[in-house]
């Protein structure tokens, strides 16, 4: 169904990892029992007075700056009214119309294909606090640790096309707020939120069509897999000649589909205005340069420079840097010596592979980047072969042992000596007959049959393309 | 002309999770018409020189580090509350 045309824009909440609440000096940290990092300030009580903690604007500037944002040289935080029990001065403190960061963009990639998404707007505001809600009814219990928590909320231009160009544009953001370290953004803990705006229009159409908001996705997965079930209702209802509704709809992943929150329907009336409590800000062209200085190396220059240096192909090279951590792992082994080309490969494959199948991240597990390095030289000079590094890798993958202890201690160096081998091979064409036979009849297959004998005999550590040559050489002369 | 009608005071009272009697409605629209307009004999002043403003202060970048102070202990933390269970304060049920 090509006749419609899909626009999506995200809302994304990510929250700042500064020590103290962003009005107040409750701690931030995570997995404290309920209602234990509160203060009569993030509790809303009558007659206190907020500050606003100077790391935590500098941390949505420097988000923002990476998000190539203008800043707003006067700024102010409004109240954003509403009543909800997980807000206990019944608003939030956030930006109306002056937000921290405006004007910005950020690249992605699909299917080979780059293109730019506007960001509207990035600004800073509190996290309200968590609901519990009672299995038998009746009641909920709130936890208030959460509240005040600062967060950026970062808002796209509707500039894409699909689900998957959305979840490009999640994980290019993602990994941009990662690299400026001033936010964990992870989302299964919650301290990376997305909400959607989609709509379809019948393409070639210029205004858009009704949108409804999708809520509670909490995997990038979740995002895409949402997104395109709600992007196929809509088409079902129009095709149907029914009209799209307003909405909030929720993630129900469950069931696997979008469902209504009617109680939110009443509209939104927030009914914003300065907050009077917290005095205005104004950002000087020193300050904004002292907070460009501090912003690392993004991921698409650290991409071009993998390619350009390295000559990773530019899709690795997206790969590896598409996370901080897996960079840095990088950029660390090389560091030891070893071939660029061989480390991206054993860490995309081998490394991501493992961490992918046992739903790890690097953290997790105990190799080093040195030990990456040192294994990889291994290959190099010819001590042990492709085939035993996957032991080797396995073994410092689960111990974190170097790999010259972990083949010295398991007797794993490759068979070199020429010699040696040749009576190994001698050996097993003298007891294999039928294989000879097969051969001489020109099955190929034969060869590696005989290859799999000479591994066998030696616990895999014989050196292959020795072996290829000698077997080669043996059954010419029988 | 009336700068706030009925219609409109029963939306922010609604807002404002009030629940107006005939009666109140009636004179809440009566009375905040009558500070409205009160309140309008500013526009009589002539502003087109004053920068706007949302601050009546003209203090700027009043911040603080980042540094932990002490919280308050949970028990305190809920003394307040109508009713509370598990160190969590307890509200009327509410559904997302």
């Amino acid at each position: 169904m090509s006749q419609f045309e899909t626009v999506i824009g995200l809302e994304v909440h990510a929250e700042l990892s500064t020590n103290s609440k962003i009005f107040c000096g409750c701690p931030t940290e995570f997995g404290a029992p309920p209602n234990t990092h509160v203060c009569p300030i993030c509790l809303g009580h009558p007659g206190v007075l907020p500050v606003t903690n100077r790391q935590a604007v500098e941390f949505a500037m420097k988000a923002a700056l990476a998000l190539n944002c203008e800043i707003s040289r006067e700024t102010k935080f409004d109240r954003k009214n509403y009543f909800y029990p997980d807000s206990p001065k019944a608003y939030q403190i956030s930006q109306y119309d002056q937000p921290i960061g405006y004007n910005g963009w950020i690249d992605i990639e699909v299917n080979g294909v780059t293109k730019r998404i506007g960001i509207t707007r990035l600004h800073l505001e509190e996290d309200a606090g968590k609901l519990t809600h009672s299995d038998f009814g009746g009641e909920s219990l709130v936890d208030f640790n959460r509240v005040g928590v600062p967060l950026i909320e970062i808002v796209s231009e509707p500039d894409l096309r699909s689900p998957e160009e959305a979840r490009a544009y999640l994980e290019k953001l993602k990994a941009i707020i990662q690299y400026t370290e001033v936010s964990d953004v992870r989302m299964e803990q919650g301290s990376l939120r997305c909400d959607a705006n989609v709509s379809i229009r019948p393409a070639g159409q210029a205004e858009f069509g009704t949108k409804t908001e999708l809520k509670n996705m909490n995997s990038f997965r979740n995002v895409q897999v949402a997104l395109e079930y709600e992007v196929e209702r809509q088409k079902e209802v129009v095709t149907s000649g029914g009209k799209i509704v307003q909405e909030t709809r929720r993630w129900d992943e469950a069931n696997k589909k979008t469902i209504s929150m009617r109680s939110k329907e009443e509209a939104h009336d927030y009914r914003y205005f300065p907050d009077p409590d917290l005095v205005r800000m104004q950002i000087s062209e020193e300050w904004i340069e002292a907070v460009r200085a501090t912003i690392p190396e993004l991921p698409d220059a650290r991409q071009a420079r993998y390619v350009n240096e390295y000559g990773l192909p530019q899709s690795d090279a997206g790969v590896i840097t598409m996370s901080k951590d897996t960079a840095d792992f990088f950029d660390e082994t090389v560091k030891t010596g070893a071939d660029p080309k061989a480390a991206a490969n054993w860490l995309m494959v081998e490394l991501l592979g493992y961490l992918n199948a046992g739903n790890l991240t690097l953290a997790d597990v105990k190799i080093t980047p040195h030990g990456l390095g040192e294994m990889i030289k291994l290959i190099e000079n010819g001590t042990i072969s492709s085939k035993i590094a996957k032991t080797v890798f396995k073994e410092m993958v689960e111990t974190g042992k170097e790999p010259k202890q972990i083949v010295e201690e398991k007797g794993l160096v490759q068979i070199s000596d020429e010699g040696a081998l040749l009576a190994i091979v001698q050996e097993v064409v003298n007891n294999n007959p039928q294989a000879v036979a097969d051969y001489k009849a020109g099955n190929d297959k034969a060869v590696a049959f005989f290859v799999g004998q000479v591994m066998k005999q030696t616990r895999g550590k014989a050196n292959p393309p020795m072996v290829n040559k000698l077997l080669v050489e043996a059954l010419k002369n029988m | 002309m009336s700068a706030i009608s009925r219609k409109e005071v029963e939306h922010v009272a609604n807002l404002a999770r009030l629940n107006l009697t005939e009666e109140e409605a009636e004179r809440y629209t009566k009375d905040l018409n009558s500070i409205l307009q009160f309140a309008a004999k500013l526009n009589e002043l002539d502003t087109s020189n004053v920068v706007p403003t949302s601050h009546a202060t003209d203090v700027k970048n009043v911040m603080r580090e980042d540094v932990n102070r002490p919280s308050i202990s949970n028990e305190e933390a809920l003394k307040n509350a109508p009713e509370h269970e598990e160190g969590q304060f307890k509200v009327p049920a509410v559904f997302e």
